[in-house]
């Protein structure tokens, strides 16, 4: 299962679609909403994705986990819209034999999905807002 | 004949581009390179990002790849996914 949503994820669900029963280990990523960045309070995050491209990226990653590690089930949910510090924003679920391969994999997959999946998010602060990452470092000037 | 190619933009290339599309006249056998310097030269704040890559009917691609006026075409700017 791949998943973009705007409706808040339902974290037991992916962990579910990812289960198998002949899984010794379940391994589950759940990324949330810091409340700081960069000495400032988080009023919330806006994050949008390239939907379509979104989907096709995970699911390469998913293919090349699969190739690399015998995985026996996995899900990838990740949110998009107004998420308030706290919220889940991505959830990676996978279930392989042992417990070895299965956080490898969960990780290879959440490292990848952040550096090549077409989704950002901008900080918003009480004071501007910021989409993460865009410029270089010491040149990322907040604006209004 | 002149070609015009829409571009999705995404991210802070919305912002910089001032709207979810834009559309930019396509020379024949232009390619990704070929719009990337379009870019920068008609919006030069995609210069000050980190990085832009160009996708092509939702694939990363390349500067070589030659572009059609059926392409779906978006811009890339650093991903913050997660």
């Amino acid at each position: 299962m791949i998943k973009i949503t705007e409706k808040p994820i339902d974290v037991q669900k992916v962990i579910d679609t990812a289960t198998s029963l002949g899984a010794g280990a379940v391994n589950v990523f759940i990324g949330t909403v810091r409340n700081t960045a960069h000495g400032k309070n988080v009023v919330w995050l806006e994050y949008e994705a390239y939907e379509s491209m979104a989907v096709a990226e995970i699911r390469k990653i998913i293919d090349e986990a699969s190739h690399r590690w015998p995985l026996l089930g996995w899900a990838v949910s990740h949110r998009v819209g107004t998420l308030k510090p706290a919220e889940v924003s991505v959830v990676v679920a996978v279930s392989a034999p042992h417990r070895r391969e299965s956080f490898e994999a969960c990780q290879f997959i959440i490292d990848s999905l952040k550096s090549k999946v077409p989704i950002w998010k901008k900080e918003v602060f009480e004071d501007g807002e910021e989409w993460v990452s865009a410029r270089p470092e010491g040149v990322s000037a907040t604006y209004n | 004949m002149m070609k015009t190619l829409r571009i999705k933009a995404f991210g802070i290339t919305r912002d910089i581009l001032g709207g979810r599309e834009v559309e930019l006249p396509l020379n024949e056998g232009g390619t990704v390179g070929d719009l990337k310097a379009q870019l920068a030269s008609a919006y030069p704040g995609v210069m000050e990002l980190k990085s832009l890559f160009i996708a092509v009917n939702n694939e990363y691609a390349d500067d070589t790849v030659v572009l059609n006026a059926t392409d779906e075409v978006a811009l890339i700017p650093p991903v913050s996914g997660g």
